[in-house]
């Protein structure tokens, strides 16, 4: 792990469905797979898209618990520069 | 490309160990999820450690509730690939994750447990949430 993962612990969140909100418009929820220099790995990732019309951010979440998440990525890199924070899917909905 | 088979075997005998009838094909799929009557419970199985692990045991601890679906099924993920396919076919409002876990009235599904609803949750809690589930849709049908 040393000098590749900028927030450390959050290895442990391999194979765990996170909420990962971005720096913009954009939250991926989806598979965590690592943390690398070069951002969040991913997998089967949904995207919700505060500048688009529709839902809100929460009833997107709600949705996903309910039905599952829709994947619009199968395999995602979120740049590490773009991260503000990640949580887990049921933290959030708690 | 489907998982070595003997790598699978102890996690499909470990749902057969409880009742469990393997789904391996279609047509399989479709005897038992084709006009289904009553209460059945669809286990999808996984080979993932990060999910998996916790709900076969919680699987075999909802298992001991009073209350119970009349059949319970299982297809296997990443394995029986067709089989799991057309199963996901009958819960088709749902998106697709392994492991999960459909509860199924007279066809229509009545509760849905996702992967991200079993990651991190222990076996007791995963079981906790289940028989409730069965208690509220099939205590009428046991």
């Amino acid at each position: 792990m040393a000098g590749h993962v900028f927030h450390p612990g959050h290895q442990e969140l391999h194979g765990i469905t996170v909420v990962l909100e971005t720096r913009g418009p954009r939250t991926y929820v989806g598979r965590f797979d690592s943390q690398d220099e070069r951002g969040v790995h991913m997998h089967d990732v949904g995207v919700y898209d505060d500048a688009a019309a529709g839902a809100s951010k929460d009833e997107f979440l709600r949705r996903c618990d309910k039905f599952g998440i829709r994947p619009e990525h199968r395999d995602l890199l979120v740049p590490a520069a773009d991260v503000s924070s990640i949580h887990r899917l049921v933290d959030v909905l708690r | 490309m489907p998982y070595n088979p003997t790598l699978v075997a102890p996690m499909r005998e470990e749902m057969t160990r409880m009742g469990a009838r393997q789904l391996t094909t279609v047509s399989e799929v479709d005897a038992a999820l084709g006009d289904q009557k009553g209460s059945m419970l669809v286990f999808v199985n996984s080979v993932c450690g990060c999910a998996a692990g916790n709900a076969r045991p919680a699987m075999r601890l909802a298992l001991q509730h009073g209350v119970q679906p009349q059949q319970i099924v299982t297809v296997f993920a990443g394995q029986d690939l067709d089989a799991v396919s057309r199963a996901r076919q009958y819960f088709s409002d749902y998106q697709p994750s392994s492991p999960s876990i459909a509860l199924l009235r007279d066809g229509e599904v009545v509760h849905f447990v996702h992967r991200h609803q079993i990651e991190g949750q222990s076996p007791q809690a995963i079981a906790a949430d289940l028989t409730a589930a069965f208690d509220r849709h099939f205590a009428a049908t046991v």
